[in-house]
C-alpha cells in the first residue's frame, strides 16, 4: 500500500511549526501568537482533510504511512487511523487552537514558550492517537510529558511545582512498567514471527497467544500506565492537584485530551492484545470504575473551589468511559468513545469559563460568588449550557454517551451484573446535584459581593471560543449518528475481537 | 607473523595521539604561548586520529603479535574516546583560565589519558589492557590534583591514586589466576581455552577480581567510594572526562575479558555477581543523588546509577546486550560531558556556584545554557526523544531475552527514583519565583562544545538507526 503521507503532516505541521517558533525573535508576541494560531489551524484543517479521506464503513487502519526507521531492531514508523482515533484526532485539533486562542491575553509571560510547548503537547497526542507500532507510541507518549510538565511548573498557580512534579512521577511510574512489558511481548513475539517487532499489527496476532498468566501480568502493566493517566480510582490523586495549578490552557488540555490518552490506550491496546486477560479483569476495572464515578461525584459535591470540583467531576465521568470499555459491549463501547468527546467539550468548556471568571475576579472559591445572573447573563448562559452539557441531560452532548454507556452495561454479557448500571447511573442524579448546586451558589441569589456588581461580561472573543465547543455539544446531542457512524465499525471490530479470540482460546 | 606496514597503518589512530603528546612536550617545552597553542593543536590531534578511525573502522585486524586488534569496536571506541577528548578541550579552554590553572600540560596529560583509553579498547591481552590501564589512569591521578593549590583537589587526587591503585591490584591478581589456569595472557587463547578452563575455580575466581577492579573503574556500588569526592574535587573538566570517556574505557576492557564467556554454560556464574552489582548500583546512585545540593556530587551518583543500566548489558551475557551498552557509553557521554560543560561553565571563581541553589531562575538569565542543561537531564534520564532513552531502551531488551526481566523492571523502578533529582534542576532553573540575574561570561568555545553534545543527543534519539547498525555489525 503506498503511503498517503497525511497522518505524517498531520505530525509534521505542528513540529516543524514549534521548531520554526524558536527563531523568533523574543519581542515579537504577537507575531508568536498568530503563528502559533495560524499552525493550529492549519494542523485542524489537515484534519479535516483526513477526516474527508477516511471511510468510516472499514474496521481496517486507514491512510497508513509506513517507513523503516531503525532497521536492526526492526522498528518502523507506521501510522494509521480508525474510527476511534478519528474522532480523537478531531478533538485534539479542534481544541488546540480554541485554547491558543483563549490564551491571549491572560498568558503574559513567556508567550514563546508557552506556544512552543503547546505545539509540542499537540504533536505528543496526536502522535499517541495514530502510532501503530508500540515502539512509536511510547516515545510520544513519553515525551509529551515534557511540554505538559513545563506548562504546569511554569505557568501555573502557587503549588505549581508540587504538582508539576507528581504529574510527572506519577506517569512515568506507570508508563515504564509498560516499557518493560512491551519489551517482553516483543520478545516472546519474536518466536513466532521469526523476527524481533514491535508493530502492533503483527503483535495483534500474537498477544492473544501468550499464556493466560502472564497475559495477566502484561496486562497489568500496560492498564497500570494508562489507569494512572485516565486516571482510574485510586490512582487519581495527581489530576486534581495538576488541573487546580496547570493554566487554564493546560487544564483544558489536560482533560480534553490527555486523560483520552488513556482510555483510548485501554482500547487500542490492553483489549486487542490481552483478551483472556482483559475478560478476568473486565470486573476489577468495572468495578474501581464504577467507585470513581460516585466518589468523583461525591468529593466534587463538597469542593469550595469551582476547577477543583470541575476536575473531580472528571474522575467521575471518566469512570463511565472505562466502565463502556470494559463492560465489552458495542453500545458501550461506542459509548465510550462518544464519552471520551464529550467530556473533552464539556469539561474544556467549563475550565475555560471557570478560567474567564478567574481572570476577572483571581478566586475561584464558589463562597466568594452569587447572584451574578442579572450582571453577566451571557456568561451565565454559557455556563449553564456547559454546566447540563456535563450533567448530561437529554439533547446535549452528555447524555448519548452516558446512556449507551449505561445500556450497554447493563446488557453485557462479560460482567452479567445489572449492580454496575444501577450504581453507575446514580453517578448521573450525583452529577447533577454538585453542578446544579455550583450553578445555584455563584450564579442565583442575592449578589454577595459589591465587587461583584463591576463585572464584565464575556468579550466578543470569549464568545467566539465558547461558540463552537457549544455547536458540537448540541450537534452531539441532537444528531449523534454524525459521530456513532464513525465510530460503530471499529468499536463493533474491537469488541468481537476480543470476545470471539478469548472465546476460541478458552475452547 | 612479521609486522607489515599495514600493521601500523592500523594502528595509525595510536601512533598520531602518541605523536600528539611528544610534540606537545616539545611546544609547551619551547613556546611560551604554549597554553594558548596545546589546545587548538590537541583538537586537532583528537579530529585527525578520531576521523581516521571511523573511516577505517571496516578493516578488522589482529596485530602485533596477537596484542592487539584494530578495526571494528575498537574504532568506534577511538572515536568515542577522541570526539569526547575534543569536546572536553573545548571545555577547558577558558575553564582553566577560570579556575587559575591556566597550564599546557593539562592538554598533554588530558592527550595521554586518551591514548590510555584507546590502548585498552584495542587490547587483545590482558597485558595491553593493564598497560592501557595504567596509562589511562596515571594521567587521571595527575589531572585531579591538577589545581594544587586547592585542598579539595589535593583530596580527590590522593584518593583516587590510592583507591585507584588497590583497585589496579585486584586487576593485576586477576590477570595473574587466569594466566595460571590458561598458561597465556592473549584473549584468542582464553577464547580457545574456555571450555576446558571454564569451570575451573581459580579461573573464576580470577575473573571475579578483574570484574571487581573494573568495577572501582566504572564506579559501581560497592567499589564507587571515590566517585562522589573525586568528581567534586577535580576540576569540573576532568571530572567531564573520567566520568565519560573512564567509564566507557573501562566497560570496554570487561567486555573484551567477558565476551568469549558469553557463550560458555559458566557464564551463568557470573550473571548473579553482576546483575548484584547492577541492581544496587542503580538503585544506590538514583536514591543518593536525590538528597545531594552539590551538582557536581548529583551527577556523581547518577554517573553510579548509569553504571548499573550499562551493567545489565553485560550481564545479559549476549551481544545484544554488547551493542546496548556501546551504544549507551556513546549517549552517555556525550550527555555527561554536556551537563558538565555546562557546570564548568557557569561555575565562578573559587569554586562557587556549584550548588543546586545557584542554578535558580537560570531559565531567565540564561535561556540557551538552561535549555540545553533541560535536554540533558531530560536524556540523562531516559526520556525520550533523547539519546538516553534509546540507550535504556536497547539494554533491556537484552535483559528480556537473556531471562532476566527482573532485571529490567529494578531498571525502570530506579529510573522513575532517578526522575526526582534530575527534574528538581529544572525546576530550580525554571519554576521558581523571583528575578535573580546572575553574571557569568560565557565561553564560546565551551559553548560549541556543548551545542555539538546536545546535537549528537538528539540525533541518537531521533534516528539511531545508523549507529546501532555500525556498532551491530562488528559487536556480532
Amino acid at each position: 500500500m503506498e503511503n498517503t503521507l497525511l497522518l505524517s503532516y498531520l505530525l509534521l505541521v505542528p513540529l516543524v511549526g514549534a521548531i520554526l517558533l524558536l527563531f523568533f525573535p523574543k519581542k515579537s508576541e504577537n507575531g508568536v501568537k498568530y503563528f502559533g494560531l495560524l499552525i493550529s489551524v492549519v494542523t485542524f484543517v489537515i484534519s479535516l482533510i483526513v477526516y474527508g479521506k477516511f471511510d468510516s464503513s472499514s474496521a481496517a487502519f486507514q491512510l497508513v504511512d509506513k517507513f523503516v526507521w531503525i532497521e536492526n531492531l526492526n522498528i518502523s514508523y507506521v501510522v494509521g487511523i480508525d474510527g476511534i482515533s478519528m474522532l480523537l484526532i478531531l478533538l485534539t485539533t479542534f481544541l488546540t487552537p480554541l485554547t491558543l486562542f483563549s490564551t491571549w491575553n491572560t498568558i503574559k509571560h513567556k508567550v514563546k514558550e508557552f506556544t512552543f510547548f503547546m505545539l509540542l503537547l499537540e504533536v505528543g497526542m496526536l502522535g499517541v492517537f495514530v502510532s501503530l507500532d508500540l515502539f512509536l507510541f511510547y516515545i510520544f507518549w513519553e515525551a509529551m510529558l515534557i511540554p505538559m510538565y513545563f506548562i504546569i511548573g511554569v505557568w501555573g498557580g502557587k503549588r505549581r511545582i508540587y504538582a508539576s512534579v507528581k504529574f510527572f512521577i506519577y506517569t512515568m511510574a506507570g508508563s515504564l512498567l509498560m516499557l518493560v512489558a512491551i519489551i517482553w511481548l516483543a520478545v516472546y513475539a519474536s518466536e513466532p514471527l521469526g523476527v524481533f517487532t514491535t508493530n502492533l499489527l503483527e503483535l495483534y496476532n500474537v498477544g492473544p497467544t501468550v499464556p493466560h498468566q502472564i497475559q495477566n501480568y502484561m496486562f497489568l502493566a500496560f492498564a497500570l500506565s494508562f489507569a494512572i493517566k485516565v486516571p482510574l480510582f485510586p490512582l487519581h490523586t495527581w489530576l486534581p492537584d495538576a488541573h487546580v495549578e496547570a493554566p487554564t490552557a493546560g487544564s483544558v488540555i489536560l482533560a480534553g485530551v490527555l486523560l483520552k490518552m488513556g482510555t483510548y490506550g485501554l482500547v487500542r491496546f490492553c483489549l486487542p492484545l490481552f483478551p483472556q486477560a482483559a475478560i478476568s479483569f473486565a470486573p476489577l476495572f468495572s468495578v474501581l470504575a464504577v467507585v470513581g464515578i460516585i466518589y468523583g461525584a461525591l468529593v466534587a459535591m463538597v469542593q469550595k473551589d469551582m476547577k477543583k470540583l470541575v476536575a473531580y467531576s472528571s474522575v467521575s465521568h471518566l469512570g463511565f468511559v472505562v466502565l463502556g470499555i470494559f463492560a465489552l459491549t458495542t453500545e458501550s463501547m461506542q459509548g465510550a468513545v462518544i464519552q471520551m468527546v464529550n467530556h473533552g467539550l464539556s469539561t474544556g468548556a467549563l475550565f475555560l469559563l471557570v478560567g474567564f471568571i478567574y481572570d476577572r475576579t483571581h478566586t475561584r472559591e464558589i463562597a466568594d460568588y452569587g447572584g451574578i445572573a442579572k450582571i453577566v447573563p451571557i456568561y451565565s448562559t454559557a455556563l449553564l449550557i456547559a454546566s447540563l452539557s456535563s450533567i448530561g441531560l437529554p439533547g446535549l452532548n452528555g447524555f448519548v454517551g452516558e446512556f449507551f454507556i449505561l445500556l450497554g452495561a447493563f446488557q453485557s454479557n462479560v460482567l452479567n451484573n445489572w449492580l454496575y448500571t444501577v450504581f453507575a447511573a446514580s453517578g448521573v442524579i450525583f452529577a447533577a446535584v454538585y453542578m446544579l448546586w455550583m450553578y445555584q451558589r455563584v450564579v442565583f441569589g442575592p449578589v454577595k459581593h459589591d465587587r461583584l456588581n463591576s463585572l464584565k461580561d464575556m468579550t466578543a472573543s470569549e464568545i467566539a471560543i465558547m461558540v463552537p465547543i457549544f455547536v458540537f455539544i448540541v450537534w452531539i446531542g441532537i444528531y449523534p449518528s454524525t459521530f456513532l457512524s464513525m465510530t460503530e465499525v471499529a468499536s463493533n471490530s474491537i469488541v468481537k475481537t476480543v470476545l470471539s479470540v478469548s472465546v476460541n482460546v478458552i475452547k | 607473523m612479521d609486522i607489515t606496514v599495514q600493521d601500523y597503518l592500523n594502528i595509525l589512530p595510536l601512533i598520531i595521539v602518541a605523536a600528539g603528546i611528544l610534540i606537545s612536550v616539545i611546544i609547551e617545552m619551547y613556546s611560551k604561548d604554549s597554553e594558548r597553542i596545546l589546545p587548538w593543536f590537541s583538537i586537532i590531534i583528537f579530529f585527525s586520529a578520531g576521523y581516521y578511525a571511523l573511516f577505517t573502522v571496516n578493516s578488522q585486524t589482529i596485530a602485533f603479535y596477537n596484542m592487539i586488534s584494530t578495526g571494528g569496536t575498537s574504532n568506534i571506541f577511538f572515536f568515542l574516546f577522541c570526539f569526547g577528548g575534543a569536546i572536553v578541550t573545548l571545555l577547558s579552554v577558558d575553564y582553566l583560565k577560570k579556575a587559575g590553572i591556566y597550564y599546557g600540560e593539562y592538554y598533554i596529560m588530558l592527550q595521554s589519558a586518551v591514548l590510555g583509553m584507546m590502548l585498552m579498547a584495542n587490547a587483545r591481552d590482558l597485558v595491553m589492557i593493564f598497560i592501557g590501564l595504567e596509562q589511562m589512569s596515571v594521567s587521571f591521578y595527575v589531572l585531579a590534583g591538577f589545581n594544587r593549590k586547592k585542598h579539595l583537589s589535593n583530596e580527590a587526587s590522593l584518593k583516587y591514586f590510592l583507591l585507584g591503585a588497590f583497585a589496579t591490584g585486584f586487576v593485576v591478581y586477576g590477570m595473574a589466576l587466569i594466566y595460571g589456569t590458561v598458561g597465556s595472557m592473549s584473549i584468542d587463547v582464553i577464547i580457545s581455552k574456555i571450555s576446558v578452563v571454564s569451570s575451573n575455580p581459580i579461573f573464576i575466581i580470577g575473573s571475579l577480581l578483574f570484574l571487581i577492579g573494573f568495577s572501582f573503574k566504572i564506579a559501581a556500588f560497592p567499589f564507587h567510594m571515590w566517585v562522589p569526592d573525586v568528581y567534586q574535587g577535580s576540576p569540573t573538566t576532568v571530572s567531564a572526562i573520567m566520568s565519560t570517556g573512564g567509564k566507557a574505557a573501562a566497560f570496554s576492557a570487561l567486555f573484551i575479558a567477558f565476551t568469549p564467556y558469553f557463550n560458555s554454560v559458566d557464564y551463568k556464574i557470573f550473571q548473579p555477581f553482576i546483575s548484584v552489582i547492577a541492581v544496587l548500583s542503580m538503585l544506590f546512585g538514583s536514591i543518593v543523588a536525590i538528597s545531594q545540593t552539590d551538582i557536581k556530587r548529583m551527577l556523581a551518583y547518577s554517573s553510579i546509577s548509569h553504571a548499573g543500566y550499562m551493567l545489565i548489558g553485560l550481564a545479559s551475557g549476549l551481544s545484544l546486550g554488547t551493542s546496548g551498552v556501546i551504544f549507551y557509553l556513546a549517549a552517555y557521554t556525550f550527555m555527561n560531558l554536556g551537563a558538565f560543560g555546562i557546570v564548568s561553565m557557569l561555575e565562578g571563581e573559587n569554586d562557587s556556584k556549584l550548588k543546586i541553589e545557584d542554578y535558580k531562575n537560570l531559565g531567565k538569565s540564561y535561556p540557551l545554557l538552561a535549555g540545553l542543561l533541560s535536554i540533558f537531564m531530560f536524556a540523562l534520564s531516559g526520556l525520550p526523544p533523547f539519546g538516553g532513552f534509546f540507550g535504556k531502551y536497547y539494554v533491556f531488551i537484552s535483559a528480556v531475552e537473556s531471562g532476566m526481566t527482573w532485571l529490567a523492571i529494578v531498571g525502570v523502578v530506579s529510573s522513575v527514583i532517578s526522575v526526582y533529582f534530575y527534574l528538581r534542576l529544572i525546576v530550580v532553573m525554571y519554576f521558581k519565583d523571583g528575578d535573580e540575574i546572575q553574571s557569568h561570561s560565557v565561553s564560546n568555545s565551551a559553548l560549541l562544545g556543548v551545542v555539538i553534545s546536545a546535537l549528537i543527543i538528539i540525533l541518537m534519539g531521533v534516528f539511531p538507526g545508523s549507529i546501532i547498525e555500525l556498532i551491530s555489525t562488528f559487536v556480532a
